[in-house]
């Protein structure tokens, strides 16, 4: 079966700074994998690097096989509307009403008619369970749970085959967190989608993953199914999920 | 220390701006061809930057319009010359005072705004959201904004024009002593198009620098709210200093016999 994500090789620098270090890694079709590390250990540049908006110095990133690394302009719109994204700060459209913001991938990037694609998106704000009165609000005017499921809403709209999380639940109460993990876990569930998902929330990691992988140093130094993770054996992986100060991690104070 | 450190280094980051700036233009350029076209964004965008900009442009237009009027009198008087203020004032508000008034002011109006909205977009992710919804960040935030502004400022500047000369007007005939019916006809008569038709494409020119310089600085904001900040600041002092630099350029050009 071809691999759904493939990276091989990505390697990133900004200036002297390596960030990616040679990146391999592969996510199947409908699995749910979610990257741990540490803030600071590149997990964020290696989702934009495959979304393009970050392009890597080496290594070759695949879609369904096909390479994407460098393709642009109408190839690289083609290959976006397979995706979904869920970003760390919700990122919604502060101009447009809500309907508006989980419409947007269809009117805009599919040209649906307006009346059509509000309806579909009143359908997706019901399934993150949001009632048909937010439609019409500004993303301003919501709490930051409400706009977590807005822009998973918005994420889920064009019902995307890949879709990606970006720190989930960063910013929520721990009752909130857990709400979001319930349907993002779900979402990805009803709608078939692969998904991939960074965090430093290991709660959170392990209710919406399938499969765990570390980056640390720029790579993958762990990867493995999601009941494994506490029987790593890697010393790295112990530190990490059990939040130790001591250990082979260590934390440069100053930047 | 190497004296020639500094030097160096200024004038690479000079360089590497001006050419990720040629590459920006370059971007947006090709960009605007292509389709698909944004219509009702460039609807919202011609009113934001045309119709709000008018109060503004008037406003200024109006009291230079006066104190060129004032001064060319009082200049023209020295040589027993001052029936020559309605010629002066209409030459000198089409060819040059209109566009680059209207310019500075839209620019400080306009760039800031582009700049401040654009540069929050991009530092709360909402520029990356666009880009995963499948749309061109560029072809929906920066074309309708270029667009709007080429296609403004000309009509904004012919505004700035009669109101600049009715400002002159006003001073001449209430103050100065001139008889209104001479003082119109003498403006008329003065006027040729080249005059008018000169400032006008000044003024396309320097809405395309305004609208550009905003969304560049936006685009290219770092870091939070003091990111935000300095990439307003840069783009109103930006699009200041290169109206300025192509209106002599365009002068020069225009007027070259």
């Amino acid at each position: 079966m071809t691999p759904k994500i493939q990276l091989i090789g990505v390697k990133k620098r900004f200036g002297s700074k390596v960030v990616l270090d040679g990146v391999d890694l592969t996510v199947e079709p409908r699995t749910s994998l979610v990257i741990i590390g540490g803030s600071g250990t590149g997990k964020s540049v290696m989702l934009k690097s495959i979304l393009g908006i970050i392009r890597p110095d080496e290594g070759t990133i695949l879609i369904d096989g096909e390479d994407i690394t460098h393709i642009n302009g109408a190839a690289r719109d083609k290959v976006m509307k397979k995706f979904g994204m869920l970003f760390q700060g919700g990122a919604l459209f502060d101009s447009l009403p809500v309907w508006e913001n989980v419409a947007f991938g269809l009117i805009q990037g599919r040209g649906m008619k307006r009346s059509q694609a509000r309806d579909i998106a009143m359908q997706k704000l019901a399934k993150v369970g949001l009632t048909a009165d937010v439609g019409d609000l500004f993303p301003v005017e919501l709490s930051g749970g409400m706009q977590k499921r807005v822009g998973l809403a918005r994420a889920i709209a064009a019902d995307p085959e890949i879709i990606f999380f970006d720190e989930p639940t960063t910013g929520l109460d721990p009752i909130m967190a857990d709400v979001i993990n319930d349907l993002i876990a779900s979402t990805v569930k009803d709608v078939g989608a692969t998904a991939l998902s960074i965090t430093h929330d290991m709660a959170s990691a392990r209710k919406i993953s399938d499969r765990i992988a570390m980056l640390y140093g720029g790579k993958i130094i762990w990867q493995g199914p999601t009941a494994a993770i506490d029987n790593s054996g890697n010393p790295y992986v112990d530190q990490f999920i059990h939040g130790k100060a001591e250990g082979p991690i260590k934390m440069a104070v100053k930047a | 220390m190497n004296p020639f450190a500094p030097i160096g280094r200024s004038t690479m980051t000079l360089l590497a701006h001006i050419g990720r700036l040629s590459m920006f233009t370059g971007t947006a350029l090709a960009a605007i061809v292509a389709p698909p076209i944004y219509w009702r964004l460039i609807g919202q965008q011609i009113m934001r930057i045309g119709y709000y900009s008018l109060p503004v442009v008037g406003l200024t237009a109006f009291f230079t319009g006066g104190a060129l009027a004032l001064q060319i009198y009082l200049g023209g008087n020295r040589y027993g010359a001052e029936a020559i203020v309605p010629q002066i004032v209409v030459l000198g508000i089409t060819r040059e005072l209109g566009p680059v008034i209207a310019g500075l002011m839209v620019a400080g109006r306009v760039a800031a705004a582009i700049a401040a909205e654009i540069g929050t977009m991009k530092v709360t992710e909402q520029i990356d959201a666009l880009t995963t919804l499948a749309t061109n960040p560029i072809k929906y935030l920066v074309v309708p904004r270029l667009i709007a502004a080429v296609l403004c400022m000309p009509v904004l500047v012919g505004i700035a024009d009669s109101i600049g000369v009715f400002g002159g007007y006003v001073v001449a005939t209430q103050s100065l002593g001139f008889s209104g019916g001479i003082y119109l006809k003498n403006t008329v008569d003065f006027a040729t198009q080249q005059d008018i038709v000169s400032g006008l494409i000044k003024a396309a020119a320097f809405g395309f620098i305004i609208a550009l310089m905003g969304c560049y600085n936006g685009f290219n904001s770092k870091g939070g709210a003091q990111g935000v900040g300095n990439a307003t600041t840069a783009a109103v002092v930006s699009s200041s200093i290169l109206i300025l630099a192509a209106n002599y350029l365009l002068t020069t050009l225009l007027f070259s016999k």
